[in-house]
């Protein structure tokens, strides 16, 4: 091996390690982090009692479902039932990998290990495991994969609520996948790449170092945000397990830590989501109305890894805000939200912001970034005045009874 | 008393649901940042006196029971037999006898707590005010028959007696 192949692995080792880490010590936290939010907003206090403040709560869940039994229903498929939770489990961590936490740093050294020989390393590296030239793409195609672990664990179950719930986590998922990739056509309009480093770049790219797509693309930021919810299986959206229904769902049969990991896989993908939202529309790490983060060093890199953080929190917190505010969807208006709201939104919207880049590159002839923030910003605000305004009335939360009575059907006929 | 009905504005089918979902999302932030309501147990406990304001227990309580003493520490209890008589729940284990002044004293007097319901009728048909039931409720125990109290045991409690329901003063006042 070239000395230069033997750094670029020992930073790659570390960059994964350190990633790795944070994204399973973070999951843990997270749930710890529910469960408070969840009691704050309750009137209660929350788990308080292992370690200060309840810290190491997340310690305890662990060690308890290490030491728990693993059951296997005697009519369960053993190979897949085993392999279901590691297929919702990998590709739910893999993800974090592509994610960029902080501003890119240079990485520099040269130094020679006895038996391994000599390391050199010297490049500007993002601080992300993988800077995929795919980008999004990449995310949208794992964060699909997650559905196999939980299919699959619902019919190797063999309990008919653990195949319902898999089902329906699988057309669910397939759903929402269709309006979250329309949804990111436009970020591709508007960068020209789907990688995520260079989504970055362009949002803090402009006179007032402020260029945050969730202005220009507040529809798409909208639609997304649905789509994520829907696909991580989080409430409003948790049919997949919709405990009054279905007992626990997809998980039903599933026991210690075979359980844990599917938890820990839907806690990572809330991560993914959550970082996935701050990159594409609200700059990543940048830190806004500045340009002083956009020159590599220490500081920098520290100081956008801390507002990357904040902002993901921030998604984070505001899962678990919607979690314990809204009742869960029912089945039909689920899939009626998806196909018959969300799709038609997002093909409108790819379709209208194209023809706006289009008229302003080529008819008004608008060079100047803050010009056309501000066109795009404009074309925002009509749509937006007509999704929230004019076209979200009764859609969601008619009843079938309601819906019935205005489109006709059973009780007409009756 | 009149029962208070709050009549709900039910959701229309022209509501806006982002719009009442933010609103939603509003108030469940407000109540977020509200004092909490929890009992820290083990360190805060519920007692029976007044003082103890949002966690005191009514006086009406009845919990484990209490047999009250004389003077001379024996039990008040003469034996007569109305308490196993009027329980509902068949708890009470009563073998009287008779010393040389010939006073009825309690044999063995047993009340499984178990089967008790907690009516409180033995307090209330007790001619002699000896057995009560309680103002307490931490009776955790290793065993099972650690749940039935014999006599010893019921006159060795300390906790506060119920204050039975006064019909002619229905809110004790």
């Amino acid at each position: 091996m070239t000395p230069e192949l033997k750094g670029f692995l020992l930073v790659s080792v570390v960059k994964l390690l350190v990633v790795f880490t944070v994204t399973l010590v973070g999951v843990a936290l997270l749930t710890l982090m529910e469960r408070k939010v969840s009691a704050w907003m309750q009137y209660r206090l929350g788990p308080n009692r292992v370690g200060f403040g309840g810290l190491l709560q997340p310690a305890a869940d662990g060690l308890k479902n290490i030491i728990k039994e693993e059951t296997l229903p005697g009519t369960a498929s053993g190979p897949l039932f085993m392999l279901a939770p590691a297929m919702a489990f990998i590709p739910a961590l893999t993800l974090s990998s592509v994610i960029h936490w902080a501003a890119p740093l240079r990485i520099a050294f040269d130094f020679t290990l006895p038996l391994l020989g000599r390391f050199a390393y010297d490049a500007l590296t993002p601080m992300a495991v993988a800077d995929l030239p795919v980008g999004f793409l990449f995310v949208l195609a794992i964060s699909s994969m997650g559905v196999y672990g939980i299919a699959l664990a619902g019919w190797s179950s063999n309990n008919k609520y653990a195949l319902l719930g898999g089902l329906r986590a699988s057309a669910q998922m397939v759903s929402y996948e269709v309006a979250m990739g329309l949804s990111l056509v436009p970020v591709l309009l508007l960068t020209g790449n789907v990688a995520l480093g260079e989504i970055i770049r362009v949002q803090q790219d402009n006179a007032i170092g402020f260029n945050w797509f969730v202005l220009p693309l507040f529809l798409s930021f909208f639609v997304f945000l649905i789509s994520g919810f829907a696909e991580t299986n989080r409430l409003p959206f948790d049919m997949p397990e919709a405990e009054s229904e279905l007992v626990a769902g997809y998980h039903t049969e599933y026991s210690a830590m075979k359980f844990s990991m599917f938890f820990i896989a839907e806690y990572a993908n809330m991560v993914t989501v959550a970082a996935m939202v701050t990159t594409l529309f609200f700059g990543g790490w940048d830190i806004p109305f500045t340009r002083w983060d956009e020159t590599p060093g220490v500081a920098q890199t520290l100081a956008t890894g801390v507002v990357m953080f904040l902002k993901v929190f921030f998604w984070l917190f505001f899962f678990m805000w919607v979690r314990w505010t809204l009742p869960r969807f029912r089945y039909d208006q689920l899939m009626a939200l998806g196909w018959r709201v969300l799709l038609p939104i997002s093909l409108a919207y790819v379709m209208l912001i194209a023809i706006a880049i289009y008229l302003m590159e080529n008819v008004l002839g608008l060079a100047s970034g803050l010009a056309r923030l501000a066109v795009l910003v404009a074309v925002n605000v009509v749509l937006g005045y007509v999704v929230f305004v004019s076209l979200d009335r009764g859609i969601l939360i008619s009843g079938s009874r309601g819906r019935r009575a205005a489109g006709g059907g059973l009780d007409r006929a009756a | 008393m009149a029962i208070g009905v709050k009549v709900l504005k039910r959701p229309d089918r022209n509501v806006s649901y982002v719009r009442a979902t933010l609103k939603g999302l509003a108030i469940t932030f407000r109540k977020m940042l509200e004092p909490k309501v929890t009992m820290q147990y083990p360190e805060e406990k519920s007692a029976p006196e007044p003082e103890r304001g949002a966690w005191a227990i009514s006086p009406r309580w009845r919990g484990t029971h209490r047999m009250l003493t004389d003077e001379q520490g024996r039990s008040k209890c003469v034996a007569c037999g109305l308490c196993p008589q009027i329980c509902p729940a068949n708890c009470i284990k009563l073998v009287p006898g008779e010393d040389e002044h010939g006073n009825r004293y309690p044999l063995i007097y047993e009340i499984d707590e178990f089967r008790c319901v907690f009516c409180g009728y033995c307090q209330e048909v007790c001619p002699e005010e000896a057995i009560h039931v309680g103002v307490h409720y931490e009776n955790a125990e290793y065993s099972r028959d650690r749940f039935v109290y014999d006599l010893e045991r019921l006159s060795a409690q300390t906790h506060p007696v119920s204050t039975l329901w006064d019909p002619s003063d229905p809110k004790g006042e």
